[in-house]
C-alpha cells in the first residue's frame, strides 16, 4: 500500500459468516436458539478464586470450549497442544474457526486481516506463576493477536483495537471503512474477554455489578452483570450469505465529560447514531430496531435512552442483549452486533430480559415479547469508560 | 476525499529530551527518575490542571504531548470539536497500571482494590483525558501493535478523515511500561488550510518517510 488511501467509489460490506461463544453455546445458532426460547446464561458463582462475594456471572462452558477446541487443534495443527494456549486464545480461535470454516484457505492472502478487539487480552496470566505458562509474553495484546494469526497463518499481522466498551463496535467500523477504502477483501473481526479476578474485582470496587441478573432500561435495574464470550464476525466486499446484509454507516464520538461516568445529556452518543444513519444514508424513521449497549447502571441507561430521544429513535423497539449472557466487554459490539444480523435475517424483534418496567427518564419502547415484524435497518451502539461513543448500521437487501 | 494530510504540529517526549516543533523544549540533564520528569515538563509548560495529578503515568505522559501542541494554539478558531479525532497506539496498552492493581487483588489478608487505580486499567481513558480537557468531541481509537507502526498510523488517521467524520486529527505514539517511556504526537490538517493558516510546525507530508524521520529524531 502507498501512503494515502485512494478513495475511489466506496466497496459494499457485506457480513459473510458469524460466531458466538458464551455460556449460551458456541456457535450463533446455538446461542440465539436458546435466546429465542427464553434462556438466560448467568449462574451465581460462589468462586472465591473470582470474587469475594457470591455473583450472578455468564460463564463459558469449560469443558465444551476444550473439546471444541481439540477438534480444531486435530485438524489444523496436530502438532501443538492444548496446554500451549490460553482460556481467551482457545475462545478466539474455536470463534473464528467456526466463522471462517471450511474456507480457510480463502483467508491466508494479503487480501485478508483479522482485528481482535479486546480490552484486558489474557489478563489472567498476571495470577499465573510464569513458569507454568511457556510465553507469558502474551500478556502484551499484540502478540496474543500474532498467535491467533499465526494459527490460523494469515499473511497480515493482525490489529489490535482496545478502546474500552465500544472497541467491538469500533473494530467493525474501522474493518468496514477498510474494505470500503479498497485495503483489504475480507476482514475477520474477532473480540473476546474473559472473566477474572482482576476485572470482576474492579467492577465490584466501583460498586456497578448488580446481585441479581442485570434488568436493562429497568426500574429496578441496579448495576451489570460480567460476562465472558467471543464473537467473530466475517465481512467481505464479496456478497456470500443468504439474506444479504451491509453495514451501510458507522461513527465514534467522545462525551469529553468524564473518564468513568456517561454524558449528563446523551448528546453526544446522538451525534454518533446522527452521523452513523447520514453515512448510511438513512433517516431515524427507517430504522426498525435499536440494539443498545443497555448495562443496566443507572447512569448508562439513563444517557441511552436520552440520547435515543435526541436522535429521534425513542419509538423505535430497543432491546439490549445484555440480560441474556451479560456485559461481555471488548466481544460486547461484535456478540451484540451478530445478534442483531440474526433479527433482521428471522425479523424477529428479541424481548429485552430483565425488563418488565421502564425505569428511564425518556421512555423508549423496550421490547418485551418476542415478536415478528420486517426488521429492515437496524442501529447497534454501544459507550464506555473513557467517554467514548459508537453507532453502526445494517441494512438488509431486498 | 482524497486530499492530502499534512503535520502541523508535534512533540515528542523522551528521556533524552521534549522536542517541540524542532525546538528542544527539555534536554536529558534533568531526568532522574519518570515520575520526577513529568512533574518537571508539567511545571515548564505552566499548565495548571489538578487533575492531572490524579492520572496514571500514561495518560500523564501523553496528556503532556497533547498540551505541547494544543496550548496557545489557533487550531481550536479553525475546528468544530466534533470535527477532531483522536487516534493513539502503544505497545503495552495500559500494562504499566495493570500492574499495579493487581498488587491491591492478589494478596487477599492485604486487599484494597480501588476505581480510582482500576479505571486506568484501560488504554484509552488516555484519550478521554484529552477529549476532557480541551473538550474534543470527534472520532477515537486506541490500538495496540508492537512497535511503532507508521503505516498503520497513516491508515487509522486516513479512515478516521477520509470519510469525512474528522477534519483534523491528533494522532501518536504513547509507550510507557515502568521508567521506559516514549511520546510522540502529530497534529494532522488537510490540504485546504493550508493556504489560510502558518502553523509553527511548518507542513511536514503525513507519510512514512516524515514519521520515521520524526521517529529517529533523538
Amino acid at each position: 500500500m502507498g501512503n494515502r488511501i485512494i478513495w475511489k467509489m466506496k466497496r459494499p460490506v457485506y457480513i459473510a459468516g458469524d460466531n458466538i461463544v458464551t455460556s449460551l453455546g458456541m456457535t450463533t445458532a446455538e446461542v440465539m436458539d436458546k435466546v429465542e426460547s427464553g434462556f438466560t446464561g448467568f449462574q451465581i458463582h460462589h468462586d472465591p478464586s473470582l470474587a469475594q462475594t457470591p455473583l450472578p456471572l455468564s460463564m463459558v462452558n469449560a469443558a465444551f470450549l476444550s473439546a471444541k477446541f481439540h477438534e480444531i487443534l486435530l485438524v489444523l495443527h496436530p502438532e501443538m497442544h492444548a496446554e500451549q494456549f490460553t482460556r481467551l486464545e482457545k475462545m478466539l480461535i474455536v470463534s473464528i474457526q467456526d466463522a471462517i470454516y471450511s474456507k480457510n484457505a480463502e483467508f491466508t492472502g494479503k487480501n485478508t486481516l483479522l482485528i481482535v478487539s479486546t480490552t484486558k487480552g489474557n489478563i489472567d496470566l498476571l495470577g499465573e506463576d510464569k513458569k507454568t505458562f511457556t510465553d507469558p509474553g502474551r500478556i502484551y495484546l499484540w502478540k496474543m493477536a500474532e498467535v491467533i494469526g499465526s494459527f490460523f497463518g494469515f499473511a497480515e499481522r493482525p490489529l489490535v483495537v482496545s478502546n474500552a466498551c465500544i472497541s467491538g463496535v469500533l473494530a467493525l467500523s474501522m474493518a468496514s471503512r477498510m474494505i470500503e477504502a479498497g485495503l483489504y477483501d475480507h476482514v475477520i473481526v474477532s473480540g473476546g474477554d474473559i472473566l477474572s479476578e482482576f476485572v470482576i474485582s474492579g467492577f465490584l470496587s466501583f460498586q456497578a455489578l448488580s446481585p441479581e441478573p442485570c434488568k436493562p432500561f429497568d426500574i429496578k435495574r441496579n448495576g451489570l452483570s460480567l460476562g465472558e464470550g467471543c464473537g467473530t464476525i466475517l465481512l467481505s466486499s464479496e456478497f456470500k450469505k443468504n439474506i444479504p446484509i451491509r453495514i451501510s454507516g458507522s461513527s465514534m464520538s467522545n462525551d469529553a465529560n468524564h473518564i468513568s461516568g456517561p454524558s449528563k445529556t446523551g448528546e453526544e452518543l446522538a451525534m454518533a447514531i446522527l452521523h452513523a444513519l447520514n453515512e448510511a444514508e438513512m433517516k431515524p424513521a427507517d430504522v426498525d430496531f435499536v440494539s443498545a449497549h443497555g448495562t443496566a447502571t443507572p447512569y448508562n441507561d439513563e444517557m441511552e435512552s436520552k440520547a435515543l430521544g435526541i436522535a429521534g429513535l425513542q419509538s423505535v423497539p430497543v432491546n439490549s442483549f445484555k440480560g441474556y449472557w451479560g456485559h461481555t466487554l471488548g466481544a460486547a459490539g461484535v456478540v451484540e452486533s451478530i445478534a442483531t444480523i440474526r433479527s433482521m435475517e428471522k425479523n424477529l424483534l428479541i424481548r429485552s430480559a430483565g425488563f418488565d418496567e421502564s425505569g428511564v427518564p425518556v421512555p423508549v419502547n423496550v421490547i418485551r415479547e418476542n415478536t415478528l415484524s420486517p426488521v429492515q435497518n437496524s442501529l447497534k451502539i454501544a459507550s464506555g469508560f473513557g467517554g467514548c461513543n459508537a453507532a453502526i448500521v445494517f441494512r438488509k437487501l431486498d | 476525499m482524497n486530499e492530502p494530510l499534512y503535520i502541523t504540529q508535534w512533540s515528542i517526549i523522551r528521556k533524552e529530551g521534549v522536542i517541540r516543533n524542532e525546538k528542544v523544549e527539555l534536554n536529558n540533564e534533568i531526568f532522574t527518575n519518570f515520575a520526577t520528569f513529568l512533574k518537571s515538563l508539567y511545571k515548564k509548560e505552566e499548565i495548571s490542571y489538578p487533575k492531572f495529578y490524579k492520572m496514571d503515568n500514561l495518560s500523564k505522559l501523553g496528556f503532556l504531548g497533547a498540551e505541547m501542541l494544543l496550548k496557545e494554539n489557533s487550531f481550536f478558531d479553525r475546528y468544530k470539536k466534533e470535527e477532531i479525532g483522536i487516534v493513539i497506539m502503544n505497545s503495552s496498552s495500559s500494562l504499566d497500571t495493570d500492574l499495579a492493581y493487581f498488587e491491591t487483588i492478589k494478596d487477599k489478608t492485604n486487599y484494597f482494590p480501588s476505581p480510582s487505580v482500576f479505571v486506568y486499567t484501560l488504554p484509552n481513558i488516555l484519550i478521554g483525558e484529552i477529549c476532557i480537557r480541551h473538550k474534543i468531541n470527534g472520532e477515537n481509537a486506541f490500538l495496540v501493535s508492537e512497535s511503532f507502526d507508521p503505516e498503520l498510523m497513516i491508515r487509522s488517521v486516513s479512515l478516521v478523515m477520509g470519510t469525512g467524520h474528522a477534519q483534523a486529527c491528533l494522532c501518536g505514539w504513547v509507550e510507557v511500561l515502568g521508567e521506559n517511556f516514549e511520546s510522540l504526537l502529530f497534529l494532522i490538517e488537510k490540504e485546504k488550510n493550508r493556504m489560510e493558516y502558518q502553523p509553527s510546525g511548518g507542513y511536514s507530508p503525513f507519510n512514512n518517510e516524515s514519521l520515521i524521520q520524526f521517529y529517529q529524531n533523538k
